[in-house]
């Protein structure tokens, strides 16, 4: 599903990526971990293209991101959904509509809006906050209605940005119950995240990326280091 | 396509309402500017025309003619004077025609010339001129005709008035170019606040998968939208401050000039045009220019 081939990026005189290859499965989850500053961010901001590589081939779900032209981008960004540490919701839009936003964005019906995100709500656990604007929701419902917006359109990657560092522990505990669901269901994850439980508690895949250089990867893997 | 149109249409509705404050402030800015541009249009338009009626009042030449000269001798005067370069036409007038040009110029004030027991006009052949510059020829040959008392040519007052409206029609272009520039640049401005305001929304469409004109459309349209509404705005003001105008000061105009101001209805519709041309194209012009910053992939 992603694969990173000897891939480089430099801002100036900083390596923040160097030699990088990876490949991620469909259907896989994988813990991004390492140091500040380390080169995550730009990871991440390579696979939705926010950020050209200097060298090296990165191909996502089947696609070459450098032979996409910038009107492909938008498209290949719907394959993506996208959730961070800061939730990145829209203050004066309401829980729906911030939801029914996505949908507008791939010109889905009125009907299928009203149909849709609702359920979606639901599944969440938040429908009696529809009418809410985020304002008034708690930390953790607010990125429950930010990973409502990323998995709306169906997306075949989640690239969460730690999604749970502005969160308690208990609450913490609850988003990563509904990223592995959403998992279970398909959905190939990238978490970036510093959470040492949460990473050691999921058992899932590790990489470490410290000063650019992928310098560990592997399964059922453990946090590895303290901050 | 229809649908995505629509779709922005009522976004860019929504947005309007929702940032009522700035609409505002955009729809007053464009509305300033245009009224104050309304305002040298009309004096730059007045002045053309009055312009061209003085050089066509002007651009004649009078033959006075004395008493004891004929009709007869008259007219042979017109014929060999409509033979000569430069004359367009040449017609006779006799005194009482000319008295009563008179009593039309005078207006309200013509019963003073009631009070004449004896015409003292003296009949003339008026000439019109094709090409200003052989007026001084014309006039000089007239002088020695027989039968000529005197001549009358008014050239160095016609090119002063179009060296005069020549200088302030140039002032109001100055004037008018500079206007649309500033109105531009406190447009773009305006909408660049409220994008400014947006980029949070910006990122996250972007993020999302919005295509370009996805973000762009609703922008656009309100950009149009501001622009129409100001446009109508000034336009019906502008209106309303020109009939009044025409109003009072068009009795003094005559008076002066001897000629009207350009009729209302004839600027309002030609200016209806203009301004919902420029609204339209100063909001889009300003919306696409303030975004494009935050448009690159």
């Amino acid at each position: 599903m992603i694969d990173f081939k000897h891939v480089t990026k430099e801002y100036g005189d900083t390596v923040a990526l160097e030699d990088a290859t990876i490949h991620i499965d469909q259907g896989d989850f994988v813990f991004l971990v390492g140091p500040t500053g380390a080169g995550k961010s730009t990871f991440i901001k390579l696979i939705s293209k926010e950020l050209e590589p200097d060298s090296g081939e990165i191909i996502v779900a089947g696609k070459e991101l450098s032979k996409m032209s910038n009107r492909e981008i938008p498209i290949h960004r719907r394959d993506i959904g996208m959730v961070f540490q800061d939730f990145k919701l829209l203050d004066n839009k309401t829980v729906f509509e911030n939801v029914a936003f996505a949908m507008e964005i791939v010109h889905c019906s009125r009907r299928t809006i009203n149909r849709q995100v609702p359920q979606m709500l639901s599944v969440m656990g938040i429908e009696d906050k529809a009418n809410n604007f985020p304002q008034e929701l708690s930390a953790g419902e607010q990125q429950r209605v930010a990973i409502a917006r990323a998995i709306i359109n169906n997306p075949r990657i989640l690239i969460a940005d730690e999604p749970t560092g502005n969160l308690d522990p208990d609450t913490a505990w609850e988003i990563m119950e509904l990223i592995n669901t959403i998992n279970r269901r398909g959905t190939t994850v990238v978490m970036v995240t510093h959470a040492k439980d949460i990473v050691n508690r999921m058992g899932k895949r590790v990489v470490a990326i410290d000063r650019g250089r992928i310098v560990r990867d592997n399964r059922g893997g453990e946090y590895g280091y303290d901050d | 396509m229809i649908k995505s149109a629509l779709y922005s249409i009522k976004q860019a509705f929504k947005q309007m309402f929702r940032n009522k404050g700035m609409t505002f402030a955009s729809i007053f800015a464009i509305t300033a500017m245009m009224l104050i541009l309304s305002l040298f249009l009309f004096l730059s338009v007045n002045v053309e025309y009055l312009t061209e009626t003085v050089k066509n009042q002007f651009g004649t030449i009078e033959v006075f003619l004395l008493d004891e000269t004929s009709k007869d001798q008259a007219e042979n005067m017109i014929v060999s004077f409509k033979e000569m370069d430069g004359v367009e036409d040449a017609v006779y007038v006799s005194k009482e025609q000319a008295m009563e040009e008179f009593k039309i110029r005078w207006g309200d004030n013509a019963y003073l010339l009631n009070g004449l027991t004896e015409n003292p006009l003296p009949n003339a052949i008026r000439i019109t001129l094709s090409d200003l510059n052989s007026g001084d020829i014309i006039a000089r040959f007239c002088a020695t005709v027989q039968g000529v008392e005197d001549v009358r040519f008014y050239r160095d007052e016609v090119g002063k008035v179009v060296r005069i409206s020549n200088i302030i029609q140039r002032g109001a272009l100055v004037v008018i170019a500079f206007l649309v520039i500033i109105s531009i640049v406190v447009v773009s401005n305006t909408i660049k606040l409220t994008v400014m305001a947006r980029e949070n929304e910006i990122t996250i469409m972007k993020y999302i998968g919005a295509t370009n004109w996805f973000i762009r459309g609703p922008m656009f349209f309100e950009g149009i939208i501001i622009g129409l509404i100001s446009a109508a705005v000034s336009v019906g003001l502008s209106s309303l401050i020109y009939v009044r105008l025409c109003k009072v000061l068009g009795d003094q105009a005559f008076r002066l000039f001897s000629t009207q101001l350009v009729m209302p209805q004839f600027l309002i519709t030609n200016i209806v045009w203009i301004f919902l041309a420029l609204g339209i194209s100063i909001g889009a012009c300003g919306s696409i220019i303030s975004m494009r910053r935050y448009l690159k992939a």
